[in-house]
């Protein structure tokens, strides 16, 4: 894929999302208030702002796993537009498939699955060939430091960061054209933060649009080209 | 755009005072997973009945798509074509394999006689294809000539599912699949379902309580209480930010393990 100067593949206009609590009496809590964010191809952008600021609300509500109140939330999706906001769950879930990758902190996965299947199964439901999708998912499990003999075993009882670099081997297989990442390094150490950084910047130099939240400075510096600052929507509306 | 391969159009039905469904539609695209989460007396193993055409509606439409894009009405069809598409284009897997099961006829009879109701008489043909489904669904073919009361329950709900995938259909109803089983395999039942539903394509109805099953499973969620869909959606989204005061409460009130 060619890195041209960059261009849109994520765009929010006017992005607001409350939570209603039906069980504290109908308590209503504005997390996100208008936001206007862009994120271009080959660019990765980051998230800042204070703990409530609603960083993990945003990403998401742009993976369509929250439901947004007012505002749009445009995905470049093949050579069109969807909105997010709007678009019904099948439209979602193609959107998903093959434009929009998340990487979460948790796993979530049928037990029993073998790791090395959850990490292919990734590229397979884009209809890529089984064997070749076992060969990717191991190479990028080793990139990650996960050894060949846990590849084998369901991810249940890996330890946190094990389980994180499952999720990340997840995400960046996919090669989709946007991907958010939400901590992906949280329980990683230095060595497998850098296999990280390396990722990021493979993914950005083949054009792919990244947003990400990330708490540890070393990480953020080495992967943001720009930060993008979220305030607490009460304090915006003020 | 694909078209629904079933339709459901403002069903309803009473049982006396009671409304079994009140006022209820839905549409069931080829290839996905559509979940039917809700209480007991929700209405969601009512609603399943209806679709399949088992019970009839006292209002409403529930329209079968087939592969040729006509339009069936299900509760208008004569007895014996309702029963010819059960046996072809429709499967359905029961919350207890013994109402599905022959308990008095050998495993591979059981997977075999599906494919001879379908016309299939070629003996030979019939047992290599029960022997795949055996294996297919991880049953010993070596059990082939056993008796389902010589397995365990687990087993018994995997050879049902061989029974019903046997045919090929393309739309399986399933009525709590995994209910009554042991978690260990409830696991393993479900990593087949999901492996077996997305490998050949099928369109799935599944009625479960177990909300951890939906999320699993379906790509889309429809949520009832009292006869109504109170909300319906991407799985995770309505599982993840439940608008509707009854939503909330269900995923709010999930132990975690």
């Amino acid at each position: 894929m060619m890195n041209t100067a960059g261009h849109p593949m994520l765009k929010t206009h006017g992005l607001s999302k409350s939570f209603t609590l039906h069980l504290q009496g109908g308590t209503t809590m504005p997390v996100l208030e208008n936001v206007e964010l862009t994120v271009n191809s080959g660019e990765c952008v980051v998230l800042s702002g204070p703990s409530g600021a609603g960083k993990s609300t945003l990403m998401r509500s742009l993976y369509g796993n929250y439901r947004v109140g007012q505002g749009s939330i445009l995905i470049r999706h093949r050579d069109d537009w969807v909105d997010l906001a709007q678009a019904d769950p099948r439209r979602i879930l193609a959107v998903r498939r093959d434009t929009l990758g998340y990487v979460s902190q948790f796993l979530r996965v049928v037990p029993r699955v073998p790791t090395i299947e959850i990490v292919a199964e990734a590229l397979t439901i884009r209809g890529a060939d089984h064997a070749e999708a076992i060969t990717r998912a191991r190479s990028l499990l080793l990139r990650l430091n996960l050894p060949e003999r846990l590849h084998g075993l369901p991810p249940a009882t890996f330890s946190g960061g094990e389980q994180q670099r499952v999720n990340l081997a997840r995400g960046f297989i996919g090669g989709h054209p946007i991907l958010l990442l939400d901590e992906p390094t949280a329980s990683l150490d230095a060595i497998n933060r850098d296999a990280v950084v390396g990722l990021v910047a493979e993914a950005k130099a083949a054009g792919t649009a990244i947003l990400g939240i990330v708490h540890d400075t070393p990480t953020r510096d080495a992967i943001a080209d720009r930060l993008f600052k979220l305030y607490p929507a009460q304090m915006a509306a003020a | 755009m694909t078209l629904p391969l079933l339709e459901a159009h403002d069903l309803q039905l009473n049982f006396g005072s009671i409304r079994a469904l009140d006022h209820v539609s839905m549409a069931l695209w080829p290839g996905e997973v559509l979940a039917i989460v809700g209480e007991s007396g929700s209405g969601k193993t009512t609603l399943l009945k209806v679709l399949s055409g088992s019970e009839s509606p006292d209002h409403g439409q529930v329209l079968y798509r087939d592969p040729e894009l006509a339009l069936h009405d299900v509760h208008a069809m004569a007895a014996p074509r309702l029963r010819a598409l059960h046996r072809s284009d429709w499967g359905f897997v029961q919350q207890n394999p013994r109402d599905a099961l022959r308990m008095g006829v050998s495993a591979g009879g059981n997977v075999g006689e599906r494919l001879m109701a379908q016309g299939a008489r070629h003996y030979g043909s019939i047992r290599s294809s029960a022997l795949d489904w055996l294996r297919e669904v991880e049953i010993d073919p070596q059990r082939i000539d056993d008796l389902p009361r010589t397995f365990s329950g687990g087993m018994l709900q995997r050879l049902q599912i061989a029974r019903t995938l046997a045919t090929h259909p393309r739309l399986v109803f399933m009525d709590e699949p995994t209910g009554g089983l042991d978690v260990s395999v409830q696991a393993r039942l479900l990593d087949l379902i999901r492996s077996l539903v997305s490998r050949l394509g099928l369109a799935v109805i599944l009625v479960t309580h177990d909300i951890a099953v939906a999320r699993l499973l379906a790509g889309r969620i429809l949520v009832m209480r009292r006869g109504q869909v109170v909300e319906t959606g991407l799985t995770d989204q309505v599982l993840d930010d439940p608008q509707h005061p009854y939503t909330q409460l269900l995923v709010s009130s999930v132990l975690q393990a």
